[in-house]
C-alpha cells in the first residue's frame, strides 16, 4: 500500500452554548508520516478552525494532558503516530466514562476528588531524621513500576467498571494507594484501608485488565489491585489467627 | 455554568471490543463451574436416600449428562486456563531486586494444578 496523499480526521464536537447535541466534524489535511495526532489536532486549531477545543501541553508524553479516543482505543495523542493506522481515515473523540465540558475536553473532578481519598503520599512509622530517607535499588524496585503514573485517565477511560459505575474509585487511585502501600518507608496501608477496601474500592474491581492495556507507563494498575486484594485479604485474615502484635 | 454531556456505557459494551468480550466469556465460564457444584450437592443429597440415589445414578449414565459433563469440563477447563495466565499478576515473587518471571509462576500453578487434577483422578479411579 502507497503512502496516502491525504488523512480525514472526524473529530468530535460538542458545542453546549450554541449546538443541543454533539457531532462529529471531519477536517482533510495533508498526510505527515512523523506526525502524531496531536500535531493534527495543532494544525486544524490554527491553520482550520480555531473553534476545537482541547487539552496538552507537553507533547513528550509526560504531562498526561492529551489523552483521548483514537479509533475507539483509549491513546495520549502526543504519542500516537498517524502513520500506524491502517485507514486514511482517523476518528477522534474525547475519552469515554466522563463527562464531556466541550469538544475533546472531558471533567475529570471525580479523578481530583478520589485521588487524596487514599493519602498518596508517604505516612512514615516516625518522623524521619534529618538528611536523604535513602533506599536500597531493590526497594525501590518493590514499587517502582506503580509510582510512574502520570494521571492521563487513559485508565478509567479503558474501564467497563467504572463506566458502568462511577462511584468505583478506579485503577490510577488504586494503583497510587499499593505504590505508597509497597514503599519501605511508608507505614499508611491502615489509613488507607477505608477507602481501599470498601465496596466501591478494590472488591469492585472485576480484573478486566485494559486499564494495564492502555496505561503508556507501564503502571499496571491491574496487577495493583490484585496485589492490594491478596495483601488486605491476608490482613484480614491474620486478625483471626495472629496475636496483634505479630499482623503488621 | 457550562451543560456538561454524560455518556452513558452502552449495554451492548462488551461486544465493542475483543479483550472485553473475553473478559465476559472468562466471567461466564464461571457458571459451569457453579453447576457443577451444583451437581454434586444434588449427588450429596441423593446419597442420603436409596430411591433417590438410583434417579440420581440413571442421569448421570444418560448421554445428555455425558454431554453435559463434557461441555462442563471444556467450559471449566477455559476457565481455569484464564486465571492460570492471570496468576503472576497477582503472586508476585522478588529474589533481591529482581522480579521472578511471570512464565515461571503461571508455569508452575499449571504443574500444581494438573498434578493435583491428576492426583485426584488417579485416587478416584484407582
Amino acid at each position: 500500500m502507497g503512502v496516502p496523499e491525504k488523512t480525514v480526521f472526524e473529530v468530535y464536537r460538542y458545542l453546549p452554548d450554541s449546538e443541543a447535541e454533539p457531532r462529529f466534524q471531519s477536517y482533510e489535511i495533508g498526510y505527515r508520516d512523523n506526525w502524531v495526532v496531536l500535531d493534527a489536532l495543532n494544525h486544524i486549531k490554527a491553520s482550520i478552525d480555531p473553534s476545537l477545543s482541547f487539552r496538552w501541553s507537553c507533547r513528550m508524553g509526560v504531562c498526561g494532558s492529551c489523552g483521548m479516543m483514537v479509533n475507539g482505543e483509549p491513546k495520549l495523542t502526543c504519542e500516537t503516530f498517524i502513520r500506524d493506522y491502517d485507514t486514511d481515515t482517523v476518528k477522534i473523540e474525547p475519552l469515554i466514562h466522563f463527562p464531556v465540558v466541550r469538544d475533546l475536553v472531558v471533567n475529570m473532578e471525580d479523578f481530583m476528588e478520589k485521588l487524596p481519598t487514599v493519602s498518596p503520599w508517604l505516612i512514615p512509622a516516625e518522623e524521619p531524621g534529618p538528611g536523604e530517607y535513602r533506599q536500597t535499588p531493590a526497594e525501590v524496585a518493590h514499587y517502582k513500576r506503580f509510582s510512574m503514573c502520570i494521571n492521563c485517565m487513559l485508565c478509567y477511560s479503558a474501564c467497563p467498571v467504572y463506566g458502568l459505575d462511577p462511584s468505583f474509585t478506579g485503577p490510577a487511585v488504586l494503583a497510587l494507594a499499593e505504590r505508597y502501600n509497597l514503599d519501605s518507608r511508608d507505614d499508611g496501608k491502615g489509613q488507607r484501608a477505608g477507602t481501599v477496601t470498601a465496596h466501591e474500592g478494590i472488591w469492585e474491581c472485576t480484573y478486566v485488565g485494559e486499564c494495564t492495556q492502555v496505561c503508556p507507563k507501564g503502571v499496571d494498575p491491574a496487577g495493583a489491585i490484585q496485589m492490594l486484594k491478596l495483601s488486605y485479604a491476608l490482613d484480614w485474615a491474620k486478625s483471626f489467627v495472629m496475636p496483634k502484635t505479630a499482623r503488621s | 455554568m457550562t451543560r456538561e454531556l454524560e455518556r452513558p456505557l452502552p449495554r451492548s459494551w462488551w461486544l465493542r471490543k475483543a479483550a472485553y468480550f473475553q473478559f465476559m466469556m472468562r466471567e461466564l465460564t464461571s457458571l459451569a463451574v457453579l453447576a457443577y457444584a451444583a451437581l454434586m450437592i444434588w449427588a450429596l443429597w441423593a446419597a442420603a436416600d436409596t430411591g433417590s440415589y438410583s434417579a440420581f445414578h440413571d442421569f448421570l449414565t444418560s448421554p445428555l449428562s455425558v454431554w453435559l459433563h463434557i461441555l462442563v469440563w471444556v467450559l471449566a477447563f477455559f476457565h481455569t486456563g484464564t486465571w492460570i495466565a492471570l496468576t503472576p499478576t497477582v503472586l508476585v515473587v522478588w529474589r533481591g531486586d529482581q522480579r521472578l518471571e511471570s512464565d515461571v509462576i503461571a508455569a508452575a500453578n499449571a504443574f500444581l494444578f494438573l498434578t493435583i487434577s491428576g492426583a485426584l483422578f488417579w485416587l478416584v479411579l484407582r
